[in-house]
């Protein structure tokens, strides 16, 4: 099938296992939200799509190719990846950060970025509100400022496949919608959009499809208003949960209730 | 894909400014000679001009002293400033150079090791392996506190360079000679007194073989810039690209600390200076830190041989002292990352 298909990946850490024969898909054309608490393994979920980590079982495809033994240039011509947290000493402006995004696509010979590459640099900072910003010094910018310059990144790959973690962490509210309505349009362009995310309300709103994550395993797979449930809530995140249907609006509403004691 | 016309006349700028340096280094000196006279040794030598327009012993002085050492000069410097940059970005340490973290001292060991066993001819392998010793050191060190942070990289530097500075000084003190204290100091501090046209072949070798390797990678060297999982996502084999790159590191400094002795600083202060001005796109960075270490060293050597005419300064002591305030505003720059 089109698009990205994991099935049953196990990566460890020394002994324990991180992941433990995950499996999800991720269509073409969809947003896929990857959820669950705090070191479910989402993030590590995500390295091993992108081939950063070793796996011990399982399969990773895109367009019915294996990702794990693709050269790793042609790998990065193909999905992009937005780390959680992106730090530097380098000194760069933001317009070079986002040029890094057309590394996979230069020769080592080139002294310079193409045309191409300039204006597809361009398009990406206006993509994200970040064209104003593009002689600025990147270690000198917020949190989320950064963050957004990473997904512009990101979009200068021009990618088929488009995985980031947590993109939205260091983000206002505004901020937030801009980027996911951005995500958005890279699906309905045809892109497969993965996004590890925390706010369950974002996920029911942006997502088409979600990924419920646990211990490594993957609990439940699905439309966000067949995932977001009261007992998956209460299993995988120890939440109690109400969720209701807001009248006009064709996504779920996550009301977070108590967080009673597991024991 | 055409560079950008600012860089075209940067690079023409530094272009003009090391053949005018160089042109005006070799009038500088004892014996008093022209530009003029200069560059008509040099057509004479190069087969442009029948008869040498100076006396022999003129001629001698610029074919057989000066011009040696000024290429040396010129070849040292781009050769340290590359190796320096390269460490900044393979370490993510901006403190990195192959001097602090006791590269050089190693290649300076290795070398008089290959030197007193009688081996003069293998000396560049002998500082080219006591260089990667050294490196190999200085990583592991690094891990055993737990990871190569910078200020855990510089401290293995510290203890890796005091071995080995220790063990050159006890090698030449065991195999006194009348001017053993010269030589030691040469080989601790840096000296390019006394380079000859094979100094000059050495290190024109050495910069042939490493400085393409290097200055081909200045994509992969982009996208190290966030890390190692951020410059493999950018399709880069971090794992080849790395230990590629350190090899040529200590090739370099090998070869550069056969030829000149530890000379200190210059990998570290020249990176840092063209970056302020150019930023971090290695593939502006590293020819730019070439010519500009170039020029750079070819002053300090200049200024050594001649400020305190007629004694001669070893050109590591001009180096520390430009080198070592330029270190402390980095420290102060990056104290949070430290």
């Amino acid at each position: 099938m089109s698009g990205l298909v994991v099935e049953g990946v196990t990566v460890k850490a020394g002994e324990r296992s991180i992941l433990d024969g995950a499996g999800f898909t991720a269509p073409a054309g969809a947003v896929t939200g990857l959820i669950g608490p705090n070191g479910a393994g989402k993030s590590t979920l995500i390295g091993a799509v992108m081939g950063l980590r070793r796996l011990l079982g399982g399969t990773i495809a895109f367009d019915d190719a294996s990702l794990p033994t693709m050269p790793p240039a042609e790998r990065a011509r193909l999905c992009a990846h937005v780390e959680q947290f992106a730090t530097t000493t380098e000194r760069l402006t933001v317009g070079d950060v986002v040029g890094l995004g057309r590394v996979p696509f230069q020769s080592a010979w080139q002294t310079a970025p193409s045309a191409h590459d300039e204006a597809v640099v361009t398009s990406a900072l206006a993509a994200m509100g970040m064209s104003a910003f593009a002689g600025r010094l990147y270690h000198l910018l917020s949190g989320g400022e950064q963050q957004r310059v990473q997904i512009a990144r990101a979009l200068a790959q021009e990618p088929r496949l488009l995985l980031l973690d947590e993109p939205t962490s260091h983000l206002d509210i505004r901020a937030q919608l801009l980027v996911l309505d951005v995500l958005r349009q890279q699906a309905q362009a045809g892109c497969s959009v993965v996004l590890a995310m925390h706010d369950l309300n974002l996920a029911a709103r942006y997502c088409d499809h979600l990924v419920a994550l646990n211990a490594g395993k993957v609990v439940a797979e699905g439309r966000p208003a067949d995932v977001l449930d009261p007992d998956l809530l209460l299993r995988v995140y120890g939440v109690a949960a109400t969720i209701v249907q807001v009248p006009g609006k064709p996504y779920p509403l996550v009301i977070y209730d108590s967080a009673p004691n597991s024991d | 894909m055409t560079p950008r016309p600012v860089y075209v006349m940067a690079y023409a700028g530094l272009w003009a400014l090391l053949l005018a340096s160089a042109a005006v280094a070799m009038t500088l000196g004892p014996a008093h000679i022209s530009v003029g006279e200069v560059w008509g040794t040099l057509l004479h030598h190069l087969g442009l001009l029948a008869d040498s327009p100076v006396s022999r012993l003129r001629d001698a002085i610029v074919w057989e002293l000066r011009l040696p050492r000024v290429l040396a000069a010129l070849g040292v410097g781009a050769g340290l400033a590359l190796a320096g940059t390269v460490m900044q970005v393979l370490t993510r340490n901006p403190l990195a150079d192959p001097y602090l973290l006791g590269l050089s001292s190693g290649a300076a060991f290795g070398a008089v090791v290959f030197l007193l066993a009688g081996a003069a001819l293998l000396m560049p392998l002998g500082a080219f392996l006591g260089s990667l010793a050294a490196l190999g050191l200085a990583l592991a060190i690094a891990r055993l506190l737990g990871g190569a942070t910078p200020s855990r990289a510089i401290l293995a530097g510290i203890c890796i360079a005091a071995l080995a500075s220790a063990g050159t000084s006890l090698l030449i003190f065991w195999s006194a000679t009348g001017d053993s204290y010269r030589e030691i100091l040469s080989w601790l501090i840096g000296s390019l007194s006394g380079s000859n046209w094979s100094d000059v072949l050495l290190v024109g070798l050495g910069l042939v073989l490493c400085a393409p390797i290097i200055l081909l990678s200045g994509r992969g060297l982009d996208a190290f810039a966030f890390g190692d999982a951020a410059a493999a996502s950018l399709g880069i084999d971090i794992v080849r690209l790395r230990w590629t790159l350190l090899a040529a590191t200590a090739l370099l400094t090998g070869v550069m600390v056969a030829v000149g002795g530890a000379i200190g600083f210059v990998g570290l202060v020249v990176p840092h200076a063209v970056r302020l001005a150019v930023g971090s796109r290695h593939r502006v960075l590293l020819p730019m830190s070439m010519l500009v270490g170039a020029v750079f060293m070819l002053w300090t050597d200049t200024a050594a041989r001649s400020l305190f005419d007629p004694r001669e300064l070893p050109v590591g002591i001009v180096t520390a002292l430009v080198g070592a305030p330029v270190f402390l505003l980095i420290l102060l720059r990056y104290r949070r990352v430290t």
